[in-house]
């Protein structure tokens, strides 16, 4: 098991209130949300078809998949909705915002620094 | 069995009647009602008047309840003399009805100010159910009313009048509204909001006569001033019905006099209701009836012991938009009044303190702390430790919060006297889990209706399988029908969808109810609202039709299905550069290009050089044509020109649902012009305008809207419908389902029919929408923000 790294995303105004954006960290495809007070940050796709949650529309923490509406919670990768799914879960990642910078928790072998 | 005669079919003697009956049966019991109806709510008159409500709806007790009650009701009958001496009462039909016990619920009538002229065509009080339909007859676009009084009645009834389309000032005679319950600060916020809803309010005005010869033409003021009307509705207040209490010797002064235990001054003979006096005051509305009918129930039945204390005089305007709530005192002797005031929004809050105890409320503009002042007041609760949270309490997350703060003892529905305890427990021990079924149990929420969001509440929280019963509404978040809502919206001046369900919902939203908002204010504000992209669907995020693997599908607009060989060149130079994998005519004469990612979004645009064709919205789609006089020897109109200046007309606004569109040169209607949401079908000398068609997942014919000669007839008849369509249909309910709903005659009376006022607000809203509209693509060169369409990169490099 590799060892979580805090890596550095992007500037937080570029992640709009309510709304998510995808990242390519290493090999992962992660969501990040804004839930206006506080950001989240999962897996980027939605556990039945692949849909990206990243373009869904978040309600309370929870986002709703644009493609066939599976919700998902945020808090906690466990699918909401259809209820006989709720077994099924997404990856979560922990987030935080240091200097107006959103920082995931990623495992990763190392990070080295970008020339921005 | 003793006789009882109750002389009033109305709410304080049926009420009374119902508490009767809950004793063993000691009485026959014989009710004369002088109207022809069973016993209804008269409270909800005014509902019907707009429309809200059906005269059935508003039915308490249904002639079938006399019947299993064995009650004998003669409505019809008034009853014109009592002889107490013989115990006799006197019908107008010449019938003497004997009695051992009588009960005089004779209520009160209009009380008629001294104006001249008041017996002449079209004036009309507004106090029973043949009054109400007589306004609904008289009423319509062409009305210009004048409503005399400007309290609660007399706002109600002018509400109504212009819901069915009046013309409608109020004439009031003091400097304020309602200044009975308001105070003047408090009347200026309503009339604010009256006038808002496009009510006439002249204030200081006293009429002396109604102008006309036979008919009415117009009132005059006693300054000489004049305005036209051809429809007065005279609601200055009410008086009580006392003459029978005269006849039968009772004591009288203002109403007939009646002690704690509401007796009068015969042992045979009682009264309630509006027409009683107790300790010196006259109540004119429906919450004491149920009150006095309590304690009258158990003196007459031989249970002499309840009091009748009074009771905290409250009221509420039901007008939707307009909210307005008053208890106790109003004017400020010797106590600390506590104010709040937002004249944008519209909110007015005053709350006087006296002793430490609420003495007096008024509630302008949101009133959805009513029932909590109305328990402080009630009870007499001392609010030494509410100080500081007198108008706003200290937020809260939990919606559960208001109803478990309650104390089982506190009053849920004050017109019947229902407490929380009573509530919870016919939840409990009689099954009850939908309102309709509370109010057949405990008949809360049967009198004025105002504390129907509080039962719901109460049954959401502790009813095991409760149901929601109320008028579709769009999801749970927001609790209120699309119709209701809209008058929220604009009567509330709220331009976010953030906004609204912070107000209105539950804070959240989900993806049900956010996109529904965001149409909702675009439509209302005529595109000039705050938009939230965050509230709507990603397709209208990046203007692009999601695909099933995350890409985009690309349509751009080619009016009327007509294209050049320079734009079919740029489409196949695109369609290489970005090795479209699929490149599609679609079945609305436009080119799809498939499997475009959302960063390639903006340039894809760009080498187009062609404006949006709104294929992934729920907006305006497209005009498909066919070539018409223009090229087929059939055609007997130009439909391709036609078609693609409607496109023009409605392009790039939103709609409830997607609209299609097509116009066809002759009733061949190659391009099918019948199954579209409008279609224009071009025959000899003219255009048919046909809307509602649809060939997808339903499929049917287009109904007709009118035949007209002209293209320019024919476009205006499109807009017409168009716009009517935008502000009356549910969300995502396409205009099949909306014309088979209200009915094609309804749509054709309301715009092609319609008045020419009503027709130029249609096209003037339509036409302000579109001057704000704008080509969504635009976007592609001047993002919202930094990374709606470009992808993140990440700061710092991961090595894996």
């Amino acid at each position: 098991m590799r060892e979580s790294r805090w890596i550095r995303v992007t500037a937080v105004e570029n992640i709009p209130a309510r709304e998510g954006r995808a990242v390519q960290i290493g090999d992962r495809e992660i969501a990040i949300f804004n839930l206006g007070d506080r950001l989240l940050a999962t897996s980027s796709r939605c556990p039945h078809k692949s849909g990206p949650l990243c373009d869904g529309i978040v309600t309370g923490a929870s986002v709703v998949c644009p493609l066939h509406a599976w919700k998902v919670n945020l808090e906690n990768g466990a699918v909401e909705r259809p209820s006989s799914e709720k077994e099924r879960c997404i990856e979560t990642y922990p987030v935080r915002v240091d200097d107006g910078v959103v920082v995931v928790a990623v495992p990763c072998a190392a990070v080295e620094e970008q020339v921005a | 069995m003793k006789r009882l005669v109750v002389v009033g079919n109305g709410m304080a003697g049926m009420a009374c009647v119902e508490q009767i009956l809950k004793y063993a049966p000691m009485f026959r019991i014989t009710v004369f009602g002088d109207e022809t109806h069973t016993n209804y709510n008269r409270v909800m008159l005014s509902s019907v008047l707009a429309g809200e409500k059906s005269a059935d709806e508003i039915v308490i007790n249904s002639r079938e309840w006399y019947r299993t009650n064995e009650i004998e009701l003669r409505v019809g009958v008034r009853i014109v003399d009592v002889d107490s001496g013989r115990k006799t009462v006197t019908g107008d039909d010449g019938s003497v009805t004997p009695y051992d016990t009588l009960l005089l619920a004779t209520g009160s009538t209009a009380w008629m100010p001294p104006i001249k002229g008041l017996d002449k065509e079209g004036v009309f009080t507004f106090r029973t159910l043949d009054d109400t339909r007589a306004l609904l007859k008289r009423s319509g676009p062409d009305t210009e009313a004048v409503v005399i009084g400007g309290g609660l009645l007399g706002l109600e009834a002018a509400r109504g009048l212009q819901v069915q389309g009046c013309r409608v000032t109020v004439v009031h005679l003091m400097g304020t509204l309602m200044e009975r319950q308001l105070d003047p600060p408090g009347g200026r916020f309503l009339m604010a909001k009256m006038k808002e809803l496009g009510i006439r309010v002249v204030l200081g005005k006293s009429t002396t006569a109604i102008r006309g010869d036979r008919r009415v033409t117009g009132v005059e003021f006693t300054d000489g001033e004049q305005i036209d009307a051809n429809l007065v509705v005279v609601a200055a207040g009410i008086r009580p019905s006392v003459d029978l209490g005269r006849k039968a010797g009772l004591t009288v002064k203002r109403g007939i006099v009646v002690n704690d235990f509401m007796e009068t001054s015969n042992p045979d003979i009682f009264a309630v209701g509006e027409c009683v006096e107790h300790r010196g005051v006259c109540y004119g509305l429906v919450a004491p009836l149920f009150d006095q009918g309590k304690v009258l129930a158990a003196t007459i039945s031989g249970r002499r012991g309840p009091t009748y204390e009074g009771t905290v005089q409250a009221a509420k305007l039901k007008i939707v938009g307009v909210e307005m709530f008053s208890a106790g005192e109003i004017d400020d002797d010797g106590s600390e009044p506590v104010r709040y005031e937002d004249p944008t929004l519209g909110v007015y809050k005053k709350v006087a303190v006296r002793d430490g105890k609420l003495s007096g409320v008024i509630l302008v503009g949101d009133t959805s702390d009513s029932h909590k002042y109305m328990e402080w007041l009630r009870t007499g609760a001392d609010l030494t430790s509410q100080r500081r949270h007198l108008l706003f309490p200290p937020p809260s997350a939990d919606l559960g919060l208001d109803v478990a703060e309650m104390s089982d003892s506190a009053t849920v529905c004050g017109c019947v006297g229902v407490s929380k305890g009573t509530i919870i427990e016919a939840i409990h021990e009689r099954g009850v889990n939908t309102l309709s079924q509370l109010k057949e149990a405990t008949r809360a929420c049967t009198g004025c209706g105002s504390c129907t969001a509080l039962c719901q509440d109460l049954l959401r929280a502790v009813a095991p399988d409760f149901e929601d019963e109320k008028k579709k509404t769009i999801c749970a978040c927001v609790p209120f029908g699309e119709d209701r809502l809209r008058d929220i919206l604009r009567s509330q001046k709220l331009k976010s969808v953030q906004e609204v369900l912070e107000i209105y919902g539950n804070g959240i939203g989900c993806e049900i109810c956010k996109p529904a908002l965001s149409y909702m204010l675009d439509m209302l504000w005529c595109g000039d609202h705050d938009e939230d992209r965050s509230a709507r669907y990603i397709n209208d995020r990046v203007h692009a039709n999601i695909q099933k693997d995350g890409t985009f599908s690309v349509i751009p607009r080619m009016r009327g299905g007509v294209t050049t060989p320079d734009e079919l060149r740029r489409i196949a130079d695109v369609a290489d550069k970005y090795n479209v994998p699929m490149v599609k005519v679609t079945g609305s004469q436009r080119i799809d290009l498939l499997g475009i990612k959302k960063a390639d979004l903006p340039s894809v645009w760009a080498d187009l050089g062609m404006p949006s064709g709104q294929a992934y919205t729920k907006g305006v789609r497209m005009v498909k044509t066919c070539v018409g006089t223009e090229f087929c020897r059939f055609g007997t109109q130009d439909s391709t020109s036609a078609g693609i200046e409607m496109e023009r007309r409605f392009e790039q606004l939103f709609t409830p649902h997607k609209v299609k569109m097509a116009a066809v040169g002759c009733p061949r209607n190659c391009a099918e012009a019948t199954v579209k949401d409008i279609g224009l079908i071009g025959v000899e000398g003219g255009w048919q305008v046909v809307v509602g068609g649809a060939a997808g997942k339903s499929v049917r014919k287009a109904d007709l809207l009118t035949t007209v000669e002209t293209t320019e007839q024919a476009l205006e008849a499109s807009q017409l419908f168009f716009q009517y369509y935008r502000e009356n249909a549910n969300y995502l309910e396409r205009t099949y389902d909306f014309v088979e709903r209200l009915g094609i005659e309804k749509v054709r009376k309301d715009t092609v029919y319609t008045t020419d006022v009503v027709k130029a607000g249609l096209l003037d809203r339509l036409a302000k929408s579109k001057a704000r509209a704008r080509d969504a693509w635009q976007e592609g060169q001047s993002p919202r923000n930094p990374t709606q369409f470009a992808p993140i990169t990440v700061m710092e490099k991961v090595l894996v």
